[in-house]
């Protein structure tokens, strides 16, 4: 099975533990992955700014990269669902081709490669933030709005993990307020979503906060950091792939 | 918004203003989330509720697709009952019709209970401009209308004050006891006031929650019994909707009835759902139909469903952003994520920073219950505003630069390296006043490598 890596460029920058860890996973379940060199960014960050208008140099070369593979992976949810709604290329099938093979990697492990378990342990209490385009958008979990039977599938790979004590929220699923250029152009709201996110798995005892998301990890780490808290966050492929 | 990082109307700054005090923004989120909570108890109390929603859903597509011949329907039957339709191309027609009828009847003093349409046409300041003063009869909006404010949610207007703010506001304007903050002693208070207003005036303006064409009657939901109140007891009821509050059949209304409650404030229905049908002898009863620019969001394919809308303010309750901005900060009539798609069809210019005003979470589409998918008209009305040049020009041309970045990986790279390179030994230039990502938060720690350095080396060793 080849599968193609897409790594978001703020996590090709800022996180390159967190691709690490995804590569190494995906390398583990038997995986041939393969990491093209030449890929930037899906877009999104034009595109959410009301300039998808823009995007098109940056899919015709999202195209170029990941053209070919059984499946392409990557550590975000928000990321994928904007190349799963918004890739469109001249080349259209190719594009189409890639809308349908992407997968954000919790989804890919339990859907496509359907671990049952893993060689992981974290001795830690963790509390999940649901990364709103991967839960809401991917449905990789149940949302708290519909009636409807609960799962997740971050849940249920976090739940393989020895040691790992998931910590119940009072709000588990409330947006943590990133939202891209939200986050600076609506610096006050966005900080203060962010502040009661933090405060909700304080308070519930968490030692880490992880998610499928590293872009709302990152927002929740520099609250928490400037709070001088012990808290720490961790991409949910970290822990997964744990020694 | 950059270019508008100093106008003091945009959600951005005045939601900055609203921070200002954290506790009551805890508070204000905490009292709305807890409405979102009984929302969720409601719903999840009816096994079928996904399955209601999708034929509310469905009711309303109907009506959407087949506008003209429902509204000739029910004007036909209202006509046929007694009552007298006008219909309004705006919102200045609207409002002159309604002075019209009161002029003719020498009015100038009125009742009026919610109508949400009355605030988007500005209809109170236009009456008071031509000497008709107009009481409005909710408890919230009244409280609102007395400190000269709009109201802040559509469903709750006066859910940014607190009890001791409307306890100064009646001391000012009814002359209650100063600092008694018991609500059934203000309550009681504000019920003696508005009893006076109910008894003496002849004219009554309502809202419509739902206008049913088979039968020209059209239904008003309320609480607290004002509208009724003040519709039995005036010679003149003046019922005024948006012509999107139409549904086809009487049979319908158990579908909406169950859901608008339940979603508002997670009663299983309104106190009041109260039928209208034909005046009374001796009464008159006009319906003012109103279009306002609803026929040209009919005309937009990827806006037109938004005007499924019931006015439930489910997405406001659930909105992580409205809750912790407030409704004022949304500067138009109907705010949180439905405003926020409502507003651009009416003026783009200056409701182009409210589609921005989300963090496009998802769950104001989730909670509606008629499938409005609100997130995703966020995001097309951020793309209209985009391309038609009113996103700001700083903003324009720091996307240009970003597309073209992100379309040449050799720059991508570079950027990337200098980025990572100016965190690591000049933070003085991030970390600072100017960089609003810094003022609440620390920035990200920046490592010597990229991911794609290090694949390159432990992956790839012969291409280094």
């Amino acid at each position: 099975m080849r599968v193609g890596l897409f790594i978001p460029c703020y996590v090709d920058q800022f996180y390159p533990q967190v691709a690490i860890a995804t590569l190494q996973l995906l390398e583990k379940l038997g995986c041939q992955v393969l990491y093209p060199l030449n890929q930037t960014c899906c877009g999104q960050p034009m595109a959410n700014s009301g300039f998808e208008h823009l995007t098109h140099g940056c899919n015709a070369l999202f195209v170029k990269n990941f053209s070919g593979f059984d499946y392409i992976v990557s550590p975000s949810g928000s990321c994928v669902l904007h190349i799963k709604d918004h890739l469109h290329d001249k080349d259209e099938p190719a594009a189409k081709n890639i809308r349908d093979s992407i997968y954000e990697l919790s989804e890919f492990l339990v859907d496509v490669l359907k671990v049952e378990q893993l060689d992981a342990s974290f001795p830690h209490k963790v509390g999940v933030h649901q990364s709103c385009h991967g839960q809401r958008g991917l449905k990789i979990s149940q949302m708290s709005e519909l009636v409807a039977a609960p799962f997740s599938k971050p849940g249920k790979l976090l739940g393989m993990v020895s040691g790992l004590e998931l910590i119940e929220l009072d709000r588990r699923d409330e947006c943590c307020g990133f939202g891209g250029t939200f986050c600076v152009a609506e610096e006050a709201v966005s900080a203060k979503m962010g502040k009661d996110r933090v405060k909700d798995h304080v308070q519930h005892g968490a030692e880490f906060i992880t998610g499928a998301d590293m872009s709302c990890l990152m927002h929740l780490e520099g609250i928490l950091k400037r709070q001088n808290s012990k808290v720490r966050v961790k991409h949910i492929a970290e822990i997964l792939n744990g020694e | 918004m950059s270019d508008n990082a100093n106008n003091t109307t945009t959600h951005a700054a005045l939601s900055k203003k609203f921070n200002a005090d954290e506790p009551r923004v805890d508070w204000h989120d905490e009292t709305l989330w807890f409405v979102r909570s009984k929302r969720d108890k409601a719903a999840n109390a009816l096994p079928e509720w996904e399955e209601l929603r999708e034929t509310a859903s469905q009711i309303k597509n109907n009506v959407l697709s087949n506008m003209s011949g429902y509204l000739q329907q029910f004007e036909e039957k209202a006509r046929q009952n007694g009552m007298v339709i006008h219909w309004a191309p705006d919102a200045k027609a609207h409002n002159e019709i309604v002075l019209s009828i009161l002029k003719r009847h020498g009015v100038d003093r009125m009742v009026k209970s919610k109508s949400m349409l009355t605030e988007e046409c500005h209809l109170n300041q236009y009456l008071q401009q031509n000497g008709v003063e107009v009481i409005d009869t909710d408890l919230g909006e009244r409280i609102v209308q007395m400190r000269q404010e709009p109201p802040s949610h559509i469903v709750l207007p006066a859910i940014h004050l607190k009890k001791q703010d409307v306890s100064d506001t009646f001391h000012e304007h009814l002359h209650t006891e100063k600092g008694n903050n018991d609500p059934q002693f203000l309550t009681n208070a504000a019920r003696l006031h508005l009893r006076e207003k109910f008894l003496t005036r002849k004219a009554a303006l309502t809202g419509v929650n739902f206008a049913i064409a088979e039968t020209g009657e059209f239904v008003v939901c309320t609480n607290e019994g004002n509208a009724d109140m003040g519709a039995h007891l005036a010679d003149v009821h003046i019922a005024c909707m948006g012509f999107e509050k139409i549904i086809p059949q009487r049979k319908h209304l158990g579908v909406f009835l169950r859901l608008l409650a339940r979603s508002a404030t997670g009663q299983p229905v309104t106190t009041y759902s109260s039928h209208f049908k034909k005046p009374r002898q001796g009464q008159e009863v006009h319906i003012v139909i109103v279009d306002n620019g609803r026929s040209t969001q009919l005309g937009r394919k990827d806006f037109r469903n938004s005007l499924k809308c019931i006015r439930c303010a489910a997405c406001f309750n659930t909105c992580p952003v409205y809750r912790r901005s407030g409704g004022h900060s949304y500067h138009t009539a109907i705010a949180g994520p439905i405003g926020s798609i409502l507003a651009p069809n009416l003026d783009i210019k200056q409701y182009a920073d409210l589609p921005f005003a989300s963090t496009l979470c998802g769950s104001c589409s989730n909670v509606c219950p008629v499938k409005i998918d609100i997130h995703d008209q966020l995001y097309k009305w951020r793309q209209v505003i985009g391309k038609q040049g009113y996103a700001g020009k700083a903003k324009a041309i720091s996307m240009q630069g970003m597309a073209f970045t992100l379309a040449h990986p050799s720059m991508y790279k570079v950027a990337g390296k200098a980025g990572r390179w100016f965190l690591r030994n000049t933070p003085f230039l991030l970390n600072n006043k100017l960089n609003p990502w810094y003022h609440q938060r620390e920035m990200p720690a920046s490592p010597k490598e990229s991911f794609a350095d290090w694949y390159k080396k432990n992956r790839q060793p012969n291409n280094e």
